[in-house]
């Protein structure tokens, strides 16, 4: 789905990833840690195009990087879901109609896919905040409504950079399981973060291998923790 | 057919994708207003345009076709003097009709200047001649000198003298005029430009979301090509009404008037600024999906 194959990522200063090679597999769940600044985000843009590598190959979904256009950037979108940190909306639409957004953009926002929309908001549990605007939400509901828009287009990887960055314990755990439910259903999913305790309460319930970034470089860090 | 309903479509417009980007009350008023300002200047430049383009061509065929010759001598040598000259003019190559102008003629051309009353028979008024010329024209130089041998008081106006000059100004007017036009349609794109960048810059934030969620740069230039295409078609819509409206009602004084009371549009012409309006969402149209095209491909 997608493959990395030596990939470097410099700056003007100098390179901050190298030598880089990893291929997601479909339905597997892995961590990305790190400390900060070693080029996590870095890293998940990379995956989904939003940088293009200056040394070695990134594919997305067998096509390379490097010759997508930007449409053909902005079509791979819709099957990959991508959570931010701080995530950002359209403050001034619901967050019905931001959850929809990409269902919107991609021309599909037609009255059948209504229903789903209301399952959805169910299964991240803001079907009572539905007509509230974002900026009216909490930190937990906002990620929780960043990953419901994430996945309404039903993308097969979901890639979350620090999701649970923000929010408190709980709410993290509550985060997690929702990932977790997307992972048995066969999604890919790749999630950035420091918290330690996040990847052992993952672990306890699916096979997640962890990568570490340090050095510049990407490792297998599954038998440190 | 496709055409059509794309062209159908972008008007009527996707009423979720257009609410994506937030509206902007203020700027979209400012932006309204100068495609109405514009559109407004651009009827009196149209119609000036118009106007001295009739006088040119006025002043062109009729007068460029006529001339005149003007007898002036003692009362019992006129009649004889007029018919030598017609005799003359006659057998010049190039002149298609010599017409003498009775009595009557003559008092109407000088009545504006004496009024109706004066008895003119009493006055040594010089006798008129109208020539006019076949589409080869004449010698004026040649005829003059056959003139003044064979009838001593005749004198030949070609009134190419004082028409060129007049022509020649009504010309450049005419081309300031389309000057002015280009120059209003080059302003409206320069300020719908701005305020478009002004726009895309202010929700930068919304195309980062948008990019994030999938949405194309076509569809992402779209939200905001639509919304400045259709502020300058309305805007300038109103703007060549209330236009039109004010060279409407220009007070008419056609028939003694000069080339500033003939400013307005006659006939078919009423017809030239209804295109003001398509044309000015046209370039909106074009400016602003430059602007779009340019930011949109800047950002990551």
């Amino acid at each position: 789905m997608i493959e990395l194959d030596n990939v470097a990522y410099s700056y003007g200063g100098g390179e901050l990833l190298s030598d880089i090679s990893l291929k997601l597999s479909p339905g597997s769940f892995h961590f990305l840690t790190g400390p900060s600044g070693a080029g996590k985000t870095t890293f998940l843009k990379l995956c989904y195009g939003a940088l293009k590598p200056t040394a070695g190959q990134v594919r997305l979904f067998d096509t390379d990087v490097r010759t997508m256009s930007r449409d053909d950037v902005a079509l791979s979108r819709r099957r990959v879901g991508v959570v931010h940190q701080d995530c950002q909306f359209l403050d001034h639409l619901s967050v019905a109609e931001n959850v929809a957004l990409p269902l919107t953009v991609a021309g599909q926002g037609t009255l059948s896919e209504q229903s789903n929309l209301k399952e959805l908001m169910n299964w991240v549990g803001l079907q009572h905040r539905a007509d509230a605007l974002p900026p009216e939400l909490s930190g937990g509901e906002r990620q929780r409504a960043a990953l419901a828009r994430a996945v309404i287009m039903s993308p097969d990887v979901i890639l979350a950079d620090e999701p649970t960055g923000n929010i408190d314990w709980e709410m993290s755990q509550r985060l997690l399981q929702l990932l977790l439910e997307l992972n048995r259903m066969g999604k890919t999913i790749m999630v950035a973060t420091h918290d330690l305790n996040l990847i052992r309460t993952a672990k306890n319930q699916v096979q997640a291998r962890v990568l570490r970034i340090s050095n510049r470089r990407l490792q297998l860090a599954g038998a440190v923790l | 057919m496709s055409i059509i309903s794309r062209f159908a479509g972008f008007f009527v417009g996707d009423a979720q994708a257009d609410r994506t980007v937030p509206p902007s009350g203020f700027t979209a008023n400012l932006t309204l207003f100068s495609a109405a300002a514009m559109a407004f200047l651009c009827v009196f430049a149209l119609a000036l345009s118009l106007a001295t383009g009739r006088l040119a061509a006025r002043w062109g065929d009729e007068l460029a076709r006529s001339s005149t010759v003007r007898i002036s001598a003692p009362a019992d040598q006129v009649d004889i003097q007029a018919q030598a000259a017609l005799r003359v003019l006659e057998t010049t190559p190039g002149v298609a009709t010599a017409r003498l102008l009775g009595a009557a003629e003559q008092r109407a051309l000088l009545e504006p200047w004496f009024g109706p009353d004066l008895p003119l028979e009493g006055l040594p008024i010089p006798q008129l001649i109208e020539v006019t010329e076949d589409s080869s024209g004449y010698d004026a130089a040649g005829l003059r000198l056959r003139l003044s041998a064979e009838v001593p008081g005749a004198v030949l106006d070609d009134h190419t003298r004082w028409r060129k000059p007049l022509i020649r100004a009504a010309s450049r007017l005419r081309m300031l005029g389309w000057l002015s036009i280009g120059l209003i349609g080059g302003a409206l794109a320069a300020m719908i430009t701005l305020a478009a960048n002004a726009a895309l810059a202010a929700n930068a934030g919304v195309i980062a979301v948008l990019r994030l969620v999938g949405a194309t740069d076509g569809y992402i230039a779209q939200a905001f090509v639509r919304r400045f295409t259709l502020r300058g078609l309305s805007g300038a819509a109103v703007g060549t009404a209330l236009g039109m409206m004010a060279v409407f009602l220009l007070p008419s004084a056609q028939n003694t008037g000069g080339f500033l009371t003939g400013l307005g549009f006659r006939g078919m012409h009423w017809l030239y600024p209804l295109l003001i309006p398509a044309l000015a969402g046209g370039v909106a149209f074009a400016a602003t999906r430059a602007a779009a095209r340019k930011t949109l491909k800047e950002l990551p």
